[in-house]
C-alpha cells in the first residue's frame, strides 16, 4: 500500500474513533481527547524533527514540555509585587552572578594553557562563584517564599495574555536545548540519550524545588485563559438562548463551546507547525538533514557542519515540544509539577513517533492522535475486559478485586506491546517515510 | 573528643549510607555494563527488570511468611531470593526469545535495540504494576539494627551515635559475595572466558566456535541475577516502589558510563563514585563541620550544598564531566 492510500485510510480510522467516542461516551469526552490529541501531535512533530530528520535520540522530552509549561506561568500570571519588592532583583542578580561564574570558568578553561594551574583556577572560580551565588540567592529566596506562602510565595509572571506564552514557552525550551546541545551533542547516541534523560529529571527537580519561580509542588492554579469561562457563558442570555435553540442543555453547551474554542486554537497551531515542518523537510535544508542522518561521514566530507546542524535541529525540535507544553498547561489552567512523569511525557511521545512513522510528519501527527486515543481509552476498555473475565469469580473474591484494580495499569502494558508489535512487523511505522 | 564525634557523625550519615547505596548501584551498573558488552546496547528496561525481580522475590517472601518459615534474624527475602532470580531469569530469557533475538539476527543498529528496550520497559513496568500495584512496600522482617545509635552512645560515651542497620550490612556483604562470584566466573570458567572473548571481538569469537546464543542466554541469566539482587537489596534498605526503581535507571547508567560501559570493574567504581557524591553533595554538613571546626568558625546554616531532590543533578553532573574529559569512562570502556 502506498502512502497516498495509507494516510487517508489511517486518518479516516482516527476520525471514526473520535466519532464513536462522541456517540458512545459523550461529545465532551471526545473533544477532550481530541484537544490533547492535537497537543500530542505537536509534541510528536517536535520529536520527529530530532529523530526522524536528524537521528538524534532525545529522551528528555518531558523536560522541554515542562519548561513550556513554566513559560505559560511566567508570562501569563499576574506579577506578585510584594515578592518582587522582597527579593526579586536580588534573585535576578544571583542568577547573573551564577551565569558569570560559569562563563568565567569556561573561558579560563579555553584560554589558559594546559596543566594543573588551569584546572585549579577553574575549580577556584567555580567555588567562589558558587559561594557568591548562594550568598546572594538564599536570602532573596527566603524573603520571596515568605510572602503569603499559601497563596503566592513566588514572583508571579508578567501578566501578559496567555497566547503570548506559547511562543515564549517554546523559546525557553529552545534556550535549555541550546545549553544541553552544546554540552551533550558531541556524544554518541546512547550517551546523548542518558544525558537528555538526566536533563529532563533536573528540569523537573528545579521546578519542584524552586518555589520562588514555580511555587514548586504547591502548584500554580488559575492560569488566565485565551477562551471564555463556562460560568460566563452560562450567565450570558444570548448564549443560553442559542443553546436552547439547538436543543442542548446550557451547562453542557458551555463546556462544549470552551473545548471547541481550544480545538480551533490548537488546530491552527498544529497546521502552522505542520506546514512549516513539511516545507523545511522538502527544502534543500531538509535534504541536507536526511543526508546527515543517513551518513554522517559522507555529509561531513561534502562540507556540511554536522555538529552545528545537529544543534540547530535539536533546538528547533525542543522548541516545538516547549510550545506544546505551554499549550497543554494553558489547557489545564494549572501547572502541576508532580504530574510530569517520564513514561507519560517522554516515552509515550516516542511511541507516538515510532508507531506513526519516524521521518514522516504526517506519520507523527497520526501517531499523536492514535496513541493518545489508545492511552485514554485503554483504561475503560481494560476495566470492561477485567469485569468480563472476572464475572465468573464470586463477588468480593480477592483475585477479582485485584484484577479490577490492576486494570488501571493496562495502559503501560498496551503501549509497550503496541510499540514492540509495530517495531517488529512494520518497523518504519504506519505511514513510513518515502 | 570533638574530632571523634565528627568522625562518628561522618560515618553514620555519610559513609555507611553511601557505601550501601554504592553497592546497590554497582550491582545495577554491572547488569547494564554486561548487556552493553555482550549484546551491545543500552538496556533501558534494566530498572524495571530490577523491579520485576524484587516483585518476584517479595511474592515468594509472602508465601514463605504465610507458611511460617523465617530466616532467624535475617530477612526472609534472602531465602526467597533464589526463587526470585529464577523467575526473573525466565522472564528476561522470554523477552530475549520473543523480542531481542529477532533484531540480533538482523544485526539491527544499537539505537534500534535501545528503542526496543523502551518497549520492553513499558511492558515490564505494566506487568509489575499490574501484579503488585504502585504502593510502597516494606518487606524487611529481620532485625532492624546491628548496632543501634543508643547502644553505641552507651558503649563509647560519645555524643554522636553510630547506627548500622542490618540491611546495610547485608547489602555490603551480599554485594561483595556476588561480585567475587561474578569475577571468578568471568575470569576462571570456560563459559566466562567465552563471554569475555565474545565481548572483545564478536567475529573472532564466532570463528573459534563459541555459540553466540549460549553466550547471550548466560548473559541474560547473570543480568537477571544481578538485577534481582540489586533490587532486593535496595528494597530491603529503603522500600520497594516500582516508580523509584524506574528512576534508578539514571544513577545506574551514570555509574556504568562513568566507569566505562562494558567494563565490570568500572561499573563498580562508578557505582561508588556516584553514590558517594550524591550523598556528599546533598548531606547537611552542619553537624560534622561544627564538630570538626574550631568554635569560632561554626556555621549557622545547614551546610548543605544542594537540596536532596537534586541528587539526580549530581549523577548527571558527574556523567557530563567524565564524558567531556574522558569519553570512554574511567576504565576505558568500549564505544560502538
Amino acid at each position: 500500500m502506498s502512502n497516498s492510500v495509507r494516510a487517508p485510510l489511517f486518518f479516516g480510522v482516527v476520525v471514526v474513533l473520535f466519532l464513536l467516542t462522541g456517540v458512545m461516551q459523550s461529545w465532551n469526552v471526545a473533544l477532550g481527547v481530541l484537544n490533547m490529541g492535537l497537543i500530542s501531535a505537536i509534541m510528536a512533530l517536535g520529536v520527529n524533527m530530532q529523530w526522524g530528520y536528524a537521528g538524534l535520540f532525545n529522551v528528555g522530552v518531558m523536560g522541554f514540555v515542562a519548561l513550556g509549561g513554566l513559560g505559560a506561568v511566567v508570562v501569563s500570571m499576574p506579577p506578585v509585587d510584594e515578592a518582587w519588592a522582597a527579593g526579586g532583583l536580588r534573585v535576578l542578580a544571583a542568577l547573573v552572578v551564577g551565569a558569570l561564574a560559569i562563563v568565567a570558568a569556561v573561558q579560563t578553561w579555553k584560554r589558559m594553557p594546559h596543566g594543573w594551574a588551569r584546572s585549579l583556577s577553574m575549580i577556584a572560580i567555580l567555588l567562589v562563584g558558587f559561594i557568591a551565588f548562594r550568598w546572594t540567592f538564599d536570602v532573596a529566596v527566603e524573603a520571596i517564599e515568605d510572602v503569603d506562602p499559601s497563596a503566592t510565595g513566588y514572583l508571579g509572571g508578567l501578566g501578559l495574555p496567555v497566547l503570548v506564552a506559547w511562543p515564549i514557552g517554546g523559546l525557553l525550551a529552545a534556550g535549555a536545548a541550546w545549553i544541553v546541545g552544546k554540552t551533550a551533542l558531541g556524544l554518541r547516541s546512547d550517551y546523548l540519550a542518558i544525558a537528555t534523560l538526566g536533563i529532563a529529571e533536573i528540569i523537573i527537580a528545579v521546578m519542584k524545588n524552586e518555589d520562588w519561580l514555580s511555587r514548586g509542588v504547591k502548584n500554580v492554579i488559575g492560569l488566565p485563559r485565551p477562551v471564555p469561562y463556562e460560568v460566563d457563558l452560562q450567565n450570558s442570555q444570548a448564549f443560553v438562548d442559542r443553546a436552547q435553540g439547538l436543543g442542548i442543555d446550557p451547562v453542557t453547551a458551555s463546556s462544549l463551546a470552551v473545548k471547541l474554542a481550544y480545538t480551533g486554537l490548537f488546530t491552527v497551531v498544529l497546521l502552522v507547525v505542520l506546514w512549516l515542518a513539511q516545507a523545511a523537510l522538502a527544502s534543500p535544508w531538509g535534504r541536507m538533514m536526511r543526508a546527515i542522518r543517513d551518513n554522517e561521514v559522507a555529509a561531513e566530507a561534502m562540507g556540511k557542519d554536522v555538529t552545528k546542524r545537529h544543534l540547530q535541529i535539536f533546538i528547533i525540535g525542543s522548541a516545538v515540544c516547549g510550545l506544546a507544553g505551554a499549550m497543554m498547561t494553558t489547557l489545564d489552567g494549572q501547572l502541576v509539577t508532580s504530574a510530569y512523569q517520564p513514561l507519560r511525557f517522554t516515552f509515550l511521545v516516542w511511541v507516538m513517533v515510532i508507531v506513526g512513522g519516524s521521518g514522516n510528519n504526517w506519520g507523527a501527527v497520526l501517531g499523536g492522535f492514535l496513541i493518545w486515543f489508545l492511552w485514554v481509552q485503554v483504561e475503560p476498555l481494560g476495566l470492561w475486559l477485567m469485569s468480563v473475565i472476572t464475572s465468573g469469580l464470586p463477588e468480593g473474591s480477592g483475585l477479582r478485586s485485584h484484577l479490577i484494580a490492576g486494570a488501571a495499569h493496562m495502559r503501560l502494558l498496551t503501549m509497550g506491546i503496541v510499540l514492540l508489535v509495530v517495531l517488529r512487523f512494520s518497523p518504519r511505522g504506519l505511514i513510513p517515510e518515502r | 573528643m570533638d574530632a571523634l564525634n565528627a568522625l562518628v557523625a561522618l560515618a553514620n550519615f555519610v559513609v555507611i549510607p553511601a557505601t550501601a547505596y554504592g553497592a546497590q548501584l554497582s550491582l545495577g551498573a554491572l547488569g547494564v555494563t554486561l548487556i552493553y558488552g555482550i549484546l551491545r546496547f543500552s538496556n533501558f528496561a534494566h530498572g524495571d527488570t530490577m523491579a520485576f525481580g524484587t516483585m518476584a522475590t517479595i511474592l515468594f517472601t509472602w508465601v514463605l511468611q504465610g507458611a511460617g518459615i523465617s530466616f532467624g534474624p535475617l530477612p526472609t527475602a534472602l531465602l526467597a531470593l533464589p526463587v526470585g532470580i529464577a523467575i526473573t531469569a525466565l522472564y528476561v530469557l522470554a523477552t530475549d526469545r520473543v523480542v531481542y533475538r529477532f533484531y540480533r539476527k538482523q544485526r539491527a543498529a544499537p539505537v534500534i535495540l535501545v528503542i526496543v528496550s523502551m518497549g520492553v520497559m513499558f511492558v515490564t513496568n505494566g506487568v509489575v504494576r499490574f501484579i503488585i500495584g504502585v504502593d510502597d512496600r516494606n518487606f524487611d522482617d529481620g532485625t532492624r539494627f546491628l548496632i543501634s545509635a543508643r547502644d553505641f552512645r552507651n558503649w563509647t560515651g560519645l555524643d554522636e551515635g553510630l547506627a548500622l542497620r542490618s540491611s546495610q550490612a547485608i547489602t555490603v556483604v551480599t554485594a561483595v559475595l556476588v561480585v567475587a562470584l561474578l569475577f571468578w566466573f568471568l575470569t576462571c570458567t570456560r563459559t566466562g572466558k567465552s563471554m569475555r572473548a565474545f565481548s572483545d571481538n564478536e567475529d573472532l569469537a564466532l570463528l573459534s566456535g563459541i555459540n553466540p546464543e549460549r553466550v547471550v542466554a548466560i548473559t541474560w541469566i547473570i543480568v537477571a541475577a544481578l538485577a534481582t539482587v540489586a533490587g532486593v537489596l535496595y528494597g530491603l534498605d529503603k522500600s520497594f516502589k516500582p516508580f523509584t526503581y524506574f528512576q534508578l535507571l539514571l544513577p545506574i547508567f551514570a555509574a556504568a558510563i562513568v566507569g566505562g560501559l562494558g567494563s565490570p570493574l568500572g561499573a563498580i567504581a562508578g557505582g561508588f563514585i556516584i553514590a558517594y557524591s550524591e550523598v556528599a553533595v546533598t548531606y547537611a554538613w552542619k553537624k560534622v563541620a561544627n564538630y570538626a571546626l574550631p568554635e569560632r568558625f561554626e556555621i549557622d546554616g545547614l551546610g548543605q550544598l544542594l537540596s536532596t531532590d537534586y541528587k539526580f543533578a549530581v549523577s548527571f553532573a558527574i556523567l557530563v564531566i567524565v564524558l567531556l574529559f574522558r569519553p570512554t569512562g574511567l576504565f576505558r570502556g568500549k564505544s560502538v
